[in-house]
């Protein structure tokens, strides 16, 4: 498991980390099932503070990506993709709905904001 | 998890200096880092730890356990590492080793040998040829080589180069990955907390200030700057210090949240380092 991490970013430790695990999580790149390395392994790693890769693992676990078992190690949880993707649909549709008040404001058509997003999608 | 240290109304007095009724816990399976100025009394405070002072006043137990009737025991589970030289001058590693291995029930040889390996330490030679790298280094083998709980280094990077001080650094993380194992870490060497600290607690002459995980203290204190204009008698008491400056003032809170909700915009806020802390606190708490 690779993770880079910011000291400069603005964006905490332990959040970078969640951010990273997670996304590695969607993409598939880590598997259902899948052992990560403790959270001590990872500080010493990472040459951080085991409190900021507990704090990382709580949150992943919180949201459901892992779990843990004690003396065995922490693993990459069954994900329900149908939830999740229902989940991003859900964040779409509510930026999408953004998009189209904003637009309305200034008259942009439908026909205008679909070409706008055809240039930005095949971007 | 629960605390291996606990000190509970400690007092010890000094002519002139006293560390008075302090409550310090240590938490299991993490690194707190000690902080404090020179002279806050934070070698007093771990020698009493390590019951080679007695408090005046108040409670110490390590591992649940009382000096009074548990001093072996305790001894046992505990490394310490000192600043400087304890050893005496004019002995060799393995004299030492023949000295302090008995003394320990878990003495292990051969993880003895596996840091007198790493460290590239010399057997035969004599303390005092050592530089004071290599004398750190000695004090670290003898420490680390009876399997110790608790492991409490006073200043163990005082006078140190910056590539010791990383290697040092390497090591206890590497020590960490066994969760059973604490490190107590006194230092006025801030940048060395902020890689391996997982609580915080500073000392100020003799005070306690406080003892916090580092994400509570990242998330209390601040550096907040802004126009002079919005300081009154009101809104000073949400800083602990202030620098006035003709260009504007400089200070630092422990309620960042208060600060965000008196002053919205209007000020900029940014992350105290432990430094910006130390600094700032030299003179105390004391609001408005």
């Amino acid at each position: 498991m690779q993770i880079i991490i910011s000291n400069s970013s603005k964006e905490p430790i332990y959040e970078q980390i969640a951010n990273q695990v997670k996304s590695a999580i969607l993409t598939g790149e880590l598997q259902e099932g899948a052992a990560i390395p403790s959270m001590r392994k990872l500080a010493k790693d990472l040459q951080i503070s085991v409190i900021t890769t507990k704090r990382a693992y709580e949150e992943l676990e919180k949201s459901g990506f892992i779990y843990s078992i004690v003396g065995k190690g922490s693993f990459v949880a069954e994900q329900n993709l149908e939830v999740i993707r229902e989940k991003k649909l859900n964040v779409i549709e509510e930026q999408l709905n953004a998009v189209i008040t904003n637009s309305k404001e200034i008259g942009l058509s439908l026909d205008e904001l679909q070409q706008l997003m055809k240039i930005l999608y095949e971007e | 998890m629960g605390n291996v240290v606990e000190l509970k109304n400690v007092t010890k007095k000094f002519k002139g200096f006293a560390v008075e009724d302090m409550d310090l816990q240590i938490k299991q399976g993490f690194v707190t880092g000690f902080m404090g100025e020179n002279g806050a009394g934070k070698s007093t405070t771990i020698k009493m730890m390590l019951n080679l002072l007695q408090p005046d006043a108040g409670e110490v137990k390590v591992f649940g356990l009382d000096y009074t009737t548990h001093e072996k025991v305790i001894k046992e589970r505990i490394g310490f590492v000192y600043d400087g030289n304890v050893f005496f001058e004019g002995l060799n590693l393995k004299d030492i080793k023949r000295i302090v291995a008995p003394a320990y029930e878990r003495w292990d040889d051969k993880l003895f040998h596996k840091y007198i390996e790493q460290f590239d330490l010399p057997l035969n030679k004599a303390m005092k040829t050592f530089s004071k790298g290599m004398q750190m280094k000695a004090s670290l083998a003898i420490a680390l080589s009876h399997h110790a709980e608790l492991i409490i280094l006073d200043e163990p990077t005082a006078g140190l180069d910056p590539i010791f001080r990383r290697e040092l650094l390497d090591l206890l993380q590497e020590l960490m990955v066994d969760g059973n194992r604490t490190i107590f870490f006194s230092t006025h060497i801030t940048s060395d907390l902020d890689r391996i600290a997982d609580y915080l607690a500073f000392i100020h002459k003799g005070d306690l200030i406080f003892n916090q995980s580092v994400h509570d203290v990242a998330e209390n204190y601040a550096l907040v700057k802004g126009k002079l204009d919005l300081l009154d008698r009101d809104t000073e008491k949400a800083f602990v210090h202030i620098r006035r400056a003709s260009t504007g003032f400089e200070a630092l809170t422990d309620n960042s949240n208060d600060v965000k909700q008196i002053f919205g915009d209007n000020v900029v806020i940014e992350r105290a380092s432990l430094e910006d802390i130390m600094y700032y606190l030299k003179g105390g708490i004391h609001h408005g």
